[in-house]
């Protein structure tokens, strides 16, 4: 219990200490000749922390821009106070760039000229002004194109210089205002995948990035916390993590989860927004350092179940009408499609759950070859048994005591929980075949067969 | 070719300030009226020596260059008020209400009327000296001058885009950095063409004050428009036709040598996000970049002195924090401040109150024979602007409905725009006066010079604006002559003649002065007018009368503009505006 605690507190923004920025109780008002105001933004705490991307998505008269301006500098707060690393904005020397909607470059500057100019204004000299902007240039990949001017460029381009002119002053935090929302969706797309791997790869040194979009998507793609807006006045409505490495698959599961989640809540403002939905590791990051997911308490008869009935309605169906079909209560049934989910072989979308590829030859299998399938899909999702089969095979007695890994559940789960989970991965790591459990001696083993061959193997190197 | 911007005189399109802000300025213009004519009054028992104007054709580049000179001195002087001006306003919001109703005011009044108090207030500061005509004529040409230059460069800080203006905030642009990188090239498009505007009201105003004549005595200046007048009062033909050659030589060669490449290179400030495909070209602006010493040596030398400059804004508190876009920028005013507005404002009252009293001076019969004038004035004044919308209307659109006509005639229609109608009057007047006949129909036709050019420009832009997607539809659809009228030519040139005869009115009020009450060969040629009322009062030195016929003009001019040409004005924004 206490290890969540810790976890929770380190995702809280109240940490003001280590804040970049730090906004408390800010709001905004605009005052009407006849005494009553115009309430734009209600009282909000936020701060932006070192190492996040931040996003804020709101519809649109939520005050998603007014709200980026407080917090750069650019437009004081009828009342409350902005922090720049504790000290109020207004007297701080703010290094923060903003990269625009419409770009906002000058049309009579060159782009290289353009990149500079922020340089010309720190009082940098000539030789490395040029220096920077043509090596900031080349970065955001318009090596050549120092000497156009920007109304030669499309659109992805003029951004491109747009991020170059935010970054080559080295901004501690890059503010974006819906900086993809005037270009095409490829070159958006393009755009965005390029920003993040220059921060995933710190080429940039920018420590924190808050983007304001009203693209679900997006937000989901880049960001480490989500910050939802409501509006009439704007107000923060859900403030959450997310937790999947980058590159994030639009296509997973957790993924499409939590752009349903944000969809509902912006759908529905006059409903409190539930929790943000549990999001297991994608699949395409297993390097990152990893957090165990939670398995859901089922066993493999019941997936495979599962599958082929689902198999037997079209490969899709709603989950309510699955459980009655199934006589399931529903809370009973989602353990199994959770399981489902995480081994790939089934989504849900909009309540319904709809069977993958994988699920279809999963279904359609006989029982040895399920069990290969199962063995494949649980050796590319599930950490902890992938953890489990390859300490198997490293150690040379092919043997690995329960506690070892135990002790690694601990430190996300609590005691009984861990048991729980350990029960679980026993469970389907012997229906796979990966290891079997020596209940005796508490015990990891490979199975018989599978310990020849590594033995095999390791005679031959 | 599409004319991004035609040859206007900017209106204040949106009245936000109070009533009370007119009536104080009115009051100010009324004061500083009383100050100006009795100092000159004062002043007056001082012996000013008269120059002798030579009518050999060997003087003319000389006087060509002195008023050139003149005119160099008043634009320089303009442009720098001018800017100065739009800045404070544009980014006082305390004043800012009062100095755009300042502006509106005064660019509505006809220099000309102010012309004899200037010149005696002037002439009354240096006493003895050729020295206090000169500094009035600059004056009065700068008058003519800066006030639509103020209002573009006022109008253009208001409407750079909020991105670029957050831009150059969060990014701790200094004010130095802010002005020559954004504010001033947001801002040249406007200036160049209101430019062209302003000089040739400048050659306009300039013809007409070198001379003057103020009871028995002669103020004059050697130049170019002391020489035609000059010529017409002896009615020696052959130096009127070169003096006006030489005015017509100017005219053309500042347009290009000075205005086409300065338009051509005002392009790279026009705020598009695409490229256009046709501009303006000059073939002097492109000799000018081949030069590689031109195209490296200023830029060299500029940066030179802005990098010591910029290093030092850098370190400034000013350029260490991000400003707020919403910064309130009204401080509470100092004490001392209160006092001196206090004080201004009790000098002004006190002079506004003089200059009524001055006023009491008139009998029944002035102020009827004052507004008989004013009337004969107000239709003279339409009927010039009525008689040449009526031709240049179709001539206008025929010429911008074809294409190769109009790449030709409209540039030599702007050029004739800018050729001062005051330099054509004496011609005509000659005519007249060989021909016997009065200044009745002759002086409509002085407007008419005045005027018609401005149109005609105009129209041949709106025409050409016009979509031929559109012209297309009203052929396909068998749209009569009239309908096609009706339906689209007029609609879609109604923005563009607007401008134009807004910019024509203004000419033509200001013609009125002198085209109802002129010199030739010795006699004297008058018509009832306000205009004339103006000249025969300064003659005979009746301020009273002068003050009064002077504000009616203005109010004349100013109601018009309020009642009329404003809301026509919305009508065009809103209507007929057509969408690119």
């Amino acid at each position: 219990m206490q290890n969540t605690n810790t976890l929770k507190e380190k995702w809280m923004p109240n940490r003001a200490a280590e804040a970049i920025i730090r906004a408390e109780k800010i709001e905004k008002y605009y005052q009407q000749p006849n005494e009553s105001r115009i309430q734009v933004i209600s009282a909000t705490d936020l701060s932006i922390q070192p190492g996040e991307i931040l996003a804020l998505l709101g519809p649109s008269g939520s005050g998603k821009s007014t709200m980026l301006r407080m917090l750069s500098g650019l437009s004081t707060p009828s009342a409350g106070q902005v922090f720049w690393h504790g000290s109020p904005i207004r007297e701080a020397e703010v290094n923060v760039s903003i990269v625009f909607q419409s770009f906002a470059l000058f049309p009579w500057l060159t782009v290289l000229e353009n990149v500079a100019a922020p340089l010309q204004a720190r009082g940098v000299s000539p030789a490395e002004r040029r220096e920077r902007s043509l090596r900031m240039l080349d970065t955001v990949g318009l090596d050549g194109f120092e000497a156009a001017y920007p109304k030669e460029l499309s659109g992805g381009m003029k951004q491109r210089v747009g991020f170059a002119r935010a970054l080559v002053v080295e901004p501690e935090v890059l503010f974006m205002d819906e900086p993809f929302s005037a270009l095409d969706v490829l070159t958006a797309d393009n755009l965005r995948s390029e920003l993040l791997e220059l921060w995933t790869k710190k080429t940039m040194p920018t420590r924190a990035v808050f983007l304001v979009t009203h693209n679900i998507e997006e937000a989901v793609l880049l960001a480490d916390r989500i910050i939802v807006l409501g509006r009439n006045p704007g107000h923060i409505r859900t403030d959450f993590r997310v937790k999947l490495p980058h590159p994030r698959d639009r296509k997973s599961a957790t993924f499409t989860q939590l752009v349903d989640y944000i969809y509902k809540v912006l759908t529905r403002p006059d409903v409190a927004p539930a929790e943000a939905p549990a999001q297991a590791a994608g699949p395409r990051a297993p390097e990152q350092k990893q957090r165990y997911q939670m398995l859901p308490h089922t066993r493999p008869g019941g997936i495979a179940g599962l599958l082929e009935l689902l198999l037997d309605k079209g490969g899709r169906d709603d989950m309510y009408r699955l459980a009655d079909d199934l006589s399931f209560e529903i809370d009973d049934l989602l353990p199994i499609v959770e399981a489902a989910q995480m081994l790939g072989f089934l989504h849900v979308e909009e309540g319904d759950a709809v069977i993958t590829a994988e699920g279809t030859e999963f279904a359609n299998s006989e029982i040895l070859r399920q069990k290969e399938l199962f063995r494949d899909a649980a050796m590319a999702h599930v950490l902890l048994l992938r953890q489990i089969r390859r300490a198997l095979e490293t150690k040379s007695d092919n043997t690995v005591p329960e506690d070892f890994f135990l002790d690694m559940l601990d430190e996300q789960f609590s005691e009984e929980e861990s048991l729980r989970q350990m029960e679980t991965a026993v469970a389907w790591g012997r229906y796979a075949e990966l290891f079997d459990y020596d209940a005796g001696r508490r015990r990891f083993v490979l199975p018989d067969s599978q310990e020849e061959e590594a033995a095999a193997g390791e005679e031959a190197h | 070719m599409r004319i991004p911007h035609p040859l206007a005189r900017s209106l204040v399109t949106v009245r936000n300030w109070p009533v009370l802000i007119d009536l104080a300025i009115a009051g100010a213009a009324l004061a500083a009226f009383f100050a100006m004519i009795s100092t000159g009054v004062y002043w007056l028992s001082k012996p000013v020596p008269v120059v002798a104007i030579s009518s050999s054709i060997g003087v003319l580049p000389v006087y060509a260059f002195y008023s050139i000179v003149r005119m160099a001195i008043a634009y320089c002087l303009s442009l720098t008020f001018a800017i100065a001006y739009g800045y404070i306003a544009a980014y006082n919001p305390r004043i800012e209400p009062w100095m755009i109703g300042v502006l509106d005011i005064l660019q509505s009044i006809p220099v000309l009327s102010f012309l004899p108090p200037v010149v005696l207030a002037m002439v009354a500061l240096i006493p003895g000296h050729q020295l206090g005509i000169e500094m009035a004529v600059i004056f009065l040409i700068f008058t003519g001058q800066v006030w639509n230059l103020a209002f573009s460069f006022y109008s253009s800080l208001k409407t750079i885009p909020r991105e670029m203006i957050e831009a150059s905030r969060v990014y701790r642009y200094s004010g130095w950095q802010r002005f020559w990188q954004l504010e001033m090239p947001y801002a040249a498009i406007g200036l160049v063409w209101n430019s062209i505007v302003s000089v040739a009201g400048g050659w306009f105003a300039l013809i007409f004050c070198e001379t003057f004549t103020m009871g028995n005595r002669n103020f004059q200046l050697p130049g170019l428009g002391s020489y035609i007048q000059t010529a017409t009062f002896d009615g020696n033909v052959r130096a009127l036709v070169s003096g006006i050659g030489a005015v017509v030589l100017i005219v053309v060669a500042t347009d290009q040598l000075l205005w086409r490449p300065l338009i051509a290179w005002s392009d790279k400030f026009k705020f598009e996000q695409v490229e256009a495909s046709e501009r303006v070209t000059s073939p002097i602006l492109t000799l000018l970049r081949r030069s590689a010493f031109l195209g490296a040596v200023p830029g060299r030398i500029w940066n030179s002195l802005q990098e010591p400059l910029l290093r030092r804004l850098a370190r400034s508190k000013e350029t260490r924090i991000v400003h707020p876009v919403d910064e309130s920028a009204s401080r509470r005013p100092s004490p001392a401040l209160w006092l001196l507005g206090v004080a201004v404002f009790a000098a002004i009252c006190w002079a506004a109150v003089q200059a009524a009293l001055l006023l009491r001076t008139l009998t029944w019969p002035d102020l009827r024979l004052l507004l008989e004038g004013a009337a004969a004035t107000f239709l003279r004044v339409n009927a010039a602007l009525l008689i040449s919308a009526a031709w240049t209307i179709p001539v206008g659109v025929a010429i911008g409905f074809n294409p190769r006509v109009a790449r030709i005639v409209q540039p030599l229609a702007q050029i004739m725009a800018s050729v001062p109608a005051t330099a054509f009057f004496p011609v005509l007047l000659i005519f007249l006066v060989r021909l016997g006949g009065g200044l009745g129909i002759g002086s409509i036709a002085l407007m008419l010079l005045g005027t018609q050019w401005y149109i005609l420009f105009n129209v041949i832009a709106g025409a050409m604006s016009i979509p031929s997607d559109l012209r297309e539809v009203a052929r396909l659809f068998h749209f009569s002559r009239w309908q096609r009228w009706t339906r689209l030519i007029l609609p879609g040139i109604f923005p563009y003649l607007l401008t134009g005869m807004v910019t024509a009115s203004g000419g033509a009020w200001n013609a009125s002065v002198m085209a109802e009450y002129s010199r030739v060969k010795g006699h004297t040629l008058e018509v009832i007018g306000l205009g004339a009322q103006i000249d025969a009062a300064t003659d005979t030195g009746r301020f009273a009368m002068l003050l009064l016929a002077t504000i009616f003009i203005s109010l004349m001019v100013v109601t018009m503009n309020r009642l009329v040409w404003r809301r026509l004005y919305r009508l065009a924004e809103t209507r007929f505006k057509l969408e690119a």
